[in-house]
């Protein structure tokens, strides 16, 4: 609930991103099909048994994947709910924001230094006198690598829910005697149910997109998904058509999975409290903590293995050098600036589009058209994962050619890609938050006539600081992390630091690299501890606006 | 009951608000300086009466009048309208006096006077000496209390309040509801107030809107209500 | 909150700006690979050494790999500034010349000297490397001697390749097993699944499982053991030469129809195939050079498996067959 101008202008301006991010992909799709040159060559056939069975095995791997994910998400983000004074545990938070930083080919290469035929694991089942290495090429390499990547991020997303529980809820389950299982199926399960439609579906999107783990610890081209195929069909073969008609496929096919999922899970109402200090009365006993403790510590213990895996293959590089390196230092701010603006790039425009949302759907009967703007937003905020930066990039270097140097307009491409990645992440920590902070204070702020800027500074950002923060920590992470954009445009006049590590790779130079994954995971450690404050007892208090 | 023109503080002509199947029908007129308890079962309307007079919903037909003025378009803020809810009327994280600021203005622009007017609204609800401390640290009670020092400054002639005790145990009820009287006498206010106690409606109202079903079944002075059972929705309401 | 974008395009803009390249009178363009522009990449030392002679400044422009290099120029179509491109490879040639934005190179070639022998009248080859299986001496003793060793070999001794879907060595790979198996490839791929531990999509995913220990061998070049000598300083890592013969890549560059000044461009060509080149070449690209070198190369260079026999099919071959073996080899790869 907001005043009508301000209304006006959020609904103004969510549609204006939303009109932004549909002509930034259509764009970039029509160029590419209208594009007609000598030497692209197109056979005509898109949908053969190949396109077929990759497909099959896209929908296999992610559905599998996401599965795994949130099962193993919903102990830890419980366990870490129950357990405010675990010892480390705004660390063990803030650890779980980590692997979404990383290149998949160093997170790769970590999980094969534990998970590996030479890795910690066959090591250690050598030593207890098993001389047989368990082999992880195959579909269980790519759900491993899936977990340790979407595990930490459900569990961060479910965690934030279970967070926003109103404190009497735990009063009243104390009071009523309620068990473990009673709080789960009572108090817990709803909160989550309510989250899992968005998280699952960012996490299926991301595993079917997913290219180097799947090839990588796939095993063969058996494992294969439709990315893989879009990259054979722009990249290798050049067929445009081919590209889209598959990037069409891998929209559609998930689009279809997505709605399903939202049509079997109810949504669920947050619940709203007086403000009460949060304080959770179970896993007090020894035997609830203990299990917590089990359980954190195995998730740590999955995190932190292959990260400690990166790092120590990290430090045997030579660091001083490379820290002296002016190529590596170039690299460093060039990719923490990519990084911060298409960050907080994404983080603003999320904000506008969710409050627009809000404001459409907010009216008794909304119009057509308002109803449009709500499902355009929805949707565009969890599709625009699946389009391929493949199909963008080379779409507008279509469209800008005609400008000069296109090179010249790469960072403000690579940023806004990498801003239009992050927005599915974004969108989803701050969805959930921005709807129960706007429950909360809504009716009062415009009672009051806050609006405006005071309300901005007075009430909106004591209330969603954290989320807004952890959203930004994500979003920079990702563009820190990616590859893809950049590797598009890539000119010896853009060197960003995954671009330099591939580099080095490619240049046989694996221990510059390994130790420029430790920068990087560095720099994301920074990110996720700005991103992840301490919350102080004054914080838990906090997180009620009002009272 | 009928009023002279100039008398009316709030008069809802004809106002239907349609929410999915149920559609809601109001009309009515408020007395100046009157206080008039809302009741009614739950989900017969009470809240969204209020809601539309504060501007927080808008009727699909019909006029909302407040002074004498035709209020549509008006946002909340801009109507001479103080709202007091039942919970969640200040935010936890400003202390109480800026919480009272906000209502003098909401870009907390507060000089000396302003503050003396904070001090003496604190003074008036019994708080004094409480502009320093955060809301979750006060009583159910005392954070009702600076809601009401908030409404003080605010000088709204309208007053609507959505069971601004219904959260507080009987002792501290009847507490307000003296402190309620005492600030209608010295300012005036026309208030309207949601109850589901027979108690508040005795000890405050002049007179009673009482809702049924979406429509407003009977609008009376508060000796006749109470003595209205031969109406089961009220003689349940009584408890009769 | 819509105000604050602003801003952020302005910076954004300004960050744009900031890194636009400044520009020259007589400058020659030059499109190549990234490891070739890299700082320990042939680039600097080549642009260098030709701006001596030629009074002009070479500028790059480099893409990921030679792949994305024709990707490149034909999403650029007529607008390329490219004068010359180089770093495509023998698979790509026909392909690149059905684009028709290369120009004949004209320029005497009789110095350059290639195994297989291929000769173009339009694009020069300015170095070559035959890929090779590298293995780990430490943990494979005994290597296998010929390709169908490696087909029939232990399959607890794992090789990892490249995918040829999304890589260049994955796609040489393909077209060695099908010189030298034919019509068989499909069976002999078969056989050999059992030994390949994972397929990459690159080179360098491949070479990272491979230098991490996680297997014994690895899809590369018989040059790549003579980095480990020069730079690392080690032998542990060795090529596999393969009786059957080995198939090569060869590196080409050419002069584009809209090259600017096209007496400079095609002096290019004649430098490039010159002993300043290619000294510069084999210990800064890791491959063999196919002229002349101004000094021996280094010892290690000696080392080199050298095969006795090179496959190379010709680029039309290639092209016209690409799509079916690599129908082929997914058939063969894909059984369980």
């Amino acid at each position: 609930m907001i005043n009508r101008i301000e209304r006006r202008l959020t609904l103004t301006a969510g549609a204006l991103c939303l009109g932004g991010i549909v002509l930034f992909v259509c764009l970039a799709a029509v160029a590419l099909l209208a594009f007609d040159e000598p030497g692209s060559a197109n056979d005509g056939v898109v949908f053969d048994a190949y396109v077929w069975r990759v497909a099959r095995f896209t929908l296999l791997q992610a559905s599998l994947s996401t599965v795994l994910s949130i099962v193993f998400a919903i102990p830890v983000a419980r366990a870490l709910a129950r357990q405010a004074a675990f010892p480390g545990r705004v660390w063990i938070i803030r650890l779980m924001a980590l692997p979404l930083g990383l290149p998949a080919l160093v997170a790769a290469l970590g999980l094969i230094g534990i998970w590996g035929r030479q890795g910690a694991l066959n090591t250690a089942l050598v030593a207890i006198g098993l001389d047989q290495p368990v082999s992880i090429y195959g579909l269980s390499g790519i759900l491993v690598a899936h977990v340790f990547f979407n595990m930490p991020l459900a569990a961060r997303l479910m965690l934030g829910g279970l967070e926003r529980i109103p404190g009497e809820y735990w009063l009243a389950g104390a009071n009523l005697g309620m068990r473990p299982l009673s709080i789960f199926r009572f108090i817990e399960w709803p909160v989550i149910r309510g989250l899992l439609p968005g998280i699952a579906g960012l996490i299926f999107m991301l595993c079917a997109t997913s290219f180097t783990l799947v090839l990588t610890l796939g095993g063969g081209p058996a494992a294969s998904t439709i990315e893989v195929a879009i990259y054979q069909a722009l990249r290798f073969d050049f067929d445009p058509p081919r590209a889209i008609a598959l990037s069409l496929l891998q929209i559609s096919v998930t689009a279809a999975l997505l709605v399903a999922i939202r049509l079997l899970t109810p949504a669920a109402d947050e619940g709203h409290g007086g403000g009460r200090k949060v304080r959770r009365f179970d896993g007090r006993g020894g035997f609830g903590r203990a299990g917590d403790g089990l359980v954190i510590a195995l998730a740590v213990l999955f995190l932190a293995l292959p990260l400690g895996s990166v790092v120590s293959s990290g430090l045997r590089a030579d660091l001083v050098k490379l820290a002296g390196d002016a190529m590596v230092q170039r690299a460093l701010v060039t990719s923490i600036v990519i990084a911060l603006i298409s960050g907080l790039l994404c983080v603003v425009s999320a904000s506008v589009m969710i409050r627009a949302r809000q404001a459409a759907l907010s009216s008794r009967r909304p119009t057509v058209l308002l109803r449009g703007l709500a499902v355009g937003i929805f949707a565009s905020s969890s599709l625009v994962l699946l389009v391929p930066p493949v199909v963008l990039g080379a779409g507008w270097f279509l469209l800008l050619r005609p400008f000069g140097d296109v090179a010249r307009f790469a960072p403000l491409l690579v940023i806004l890609i990498n801003t239009l990645m992050a927005l599915p992440f974004v969108y989803r920590v701050l969805e959930p938050a921005m709807a129960t902070h706007t429950a909360r204070t809504a009716k009062l702020a415009v009672s009051l006539g806050l609006s405006g800027w005071y309300r901005l500074r007075l009430i909106d950002w004591p209330g969603l600081r954290r989320p807004l923060l952890m959203a930004l920590s994500f979003a920079c992470a990702l563009s820190l992390g990616d590859l893809g954009a950049v590797a598009l445009f890539g000119s010896q006049d853009m060197v960003t630091l995954p671009w330099l590590l591939y580099s080095r790779m490619a240049g046989y130079r694996s221990t510059d690299a390994a130790g420029l994954a430790l920068f990087l995971g560095l720099v994301c450690l920074a990110l996720t501890i700005a991103g992840t404050p301490r919350a102080g007892a004054d914080d838990q208090r906090r997180k009620d606006v009002t009272a | 009951m009928s009023l002279p023109e100039t008398d009316i503080a709030v008069r809802l002509d004809n106002v239907r608000v349609q929410f999915g199947e149920t559609g809601l029908h109001f009309d009515c007129a408020v007395g100046k300086g009157q206080i008039v308890a809302v009741t009614g079962a739950s989900g017969s309307g009470k809240s969204t009466l209020l809601n539309v007079i504060a501007g927080f919903e808008t009727p699909d037909t019909g006029r909302v009048e407040i002074l004498g003025k035709d209020v549509a378009g008006r946002d909340p803020a801009e109507r001479p309208v103080s709202v007091i809810f039942q919970e969640h009327n200040l935010f936890a994280h400003l202390d109480v006096a800026t919480n009272i600021g906000l209502g003098i203005d909401p870009a907390l622009r507060l000089g000396i006077k302003e503050k003396a007017k904070i001090a003496s609204a604190l003074l008036r609800v019994g708080l004094e000496g409480f502009g320093k401390r955060l809301p979750p640290t006060l009583s159910g009670g005392e954070r009702q209390r600076v809601a009401l020092a908030r409404a003080l400054v605010r000088r709204k002639p309208v007053l609507l309040l959505d069971e601004p005790f219904a959260a507080l145990d009987p002792g501290l009820r009847a507490g307000m509801s003296s402190l309620l009287l005492d600030l209608h006498q010295q300012e005036g206010h026309t208030i309207l107030i949601i109850t589901h106690h027979p108690d508040d409606v005795r000890t405050l109202a002049d007179s009673v809107l009482f809702l049924d079903k979406g429509r407003i079944l009977l609008h009376e002075p508060v000796t006749q209500f109470l003595d209205h059972t031969d109406l089961p929705a009220v003689a349940q309401f009584l408890g009769r | 909150m819509r105000k604050a974008i602003i801003p952020f395009l302005a910076a954004a803009a300004a960050f744009t700006i900031a890194f636009s390249a400044s520009a020259e009178d007589k400058v020659l363009t030059v499109y190549t690979y990234e490891s070739f522009t890299s700082e320990w990449g042939p680039g600097a030392k080549v642009a260098e050494a030709f701006e001596k002679t030629c009074g002009c400044k070479v500028s790059y422009v480099s893409v990921a790999d030679g792949v994305e290099l024709l990707t490149r120029l034909k999403l650029e179509g007529a607008s390329s500034k490219a004068d010359i491109v180089l770093g495509l490879d023998t698979n790509l040639v026909s392909e690149a010349k059905a684009t028709g934005f290369f120009a004949p190179h004209g320029i005497d070639t009789s110095a350059v000297k290639v195994p297989g022998g291929f000769t173009d009248d339009t694009f020069v080859p300015y170095d070559y490397g035959h890929f090779a299986v590298v293995y780990d001496t430490e943990t494979m003793k005994e290597p296998p001697k010929s390709l169908k060793e490696l087909v029939e070999g232990d399959p607890n001794q794992k090789i990892v390749i490249e995918d040829p879907r999304t890589s260049t060595p994955g796609l040489g790979l393909l077209l060695w097993m099908k010189s030298v198996y034919g019509d068989e490839a499909g069976a002999a791929w078969a056989k050999l699944k059992d030994r390949v531990l994972t397929v990459t999509p690159g080179w360098s995913e491949a070479y990272g499982l491979f230098t991490k220990g996680e297997a014994p061998m690895v899809l590369s070049y018989t040059t790549s053991p003579a980095y480990h000598m020069v730079a690392e300083n080690t032998d542990r890592y060795q090529a596999a030469a393969f009786s059957e013969g080995h198939y090569i890549q060869i590196e080409v560059a050419g002069v584009t129809k809209a090259a600017k000044d096209p007496a400079l461009a095609k002096d290019f060509l004649t430098f490039v195939t010159g002993p300043e080149f290619q000294s510069i070449i084999p210990t800064t690209n890791w491959m063999m050079p196919v002229a002349a070198t101004k000094a021996p190369l280094p010892e290690a260079f000696g080392k080199l498996v050298t095969p006795e026999k090179t496959f190379l099919m010709s680029s039309d071959e290639v092209a016209a067959n690409r799509k079916a073996w690599i129908d082929e080899w997914l058939a063969a790869m894909s059984k369980n």
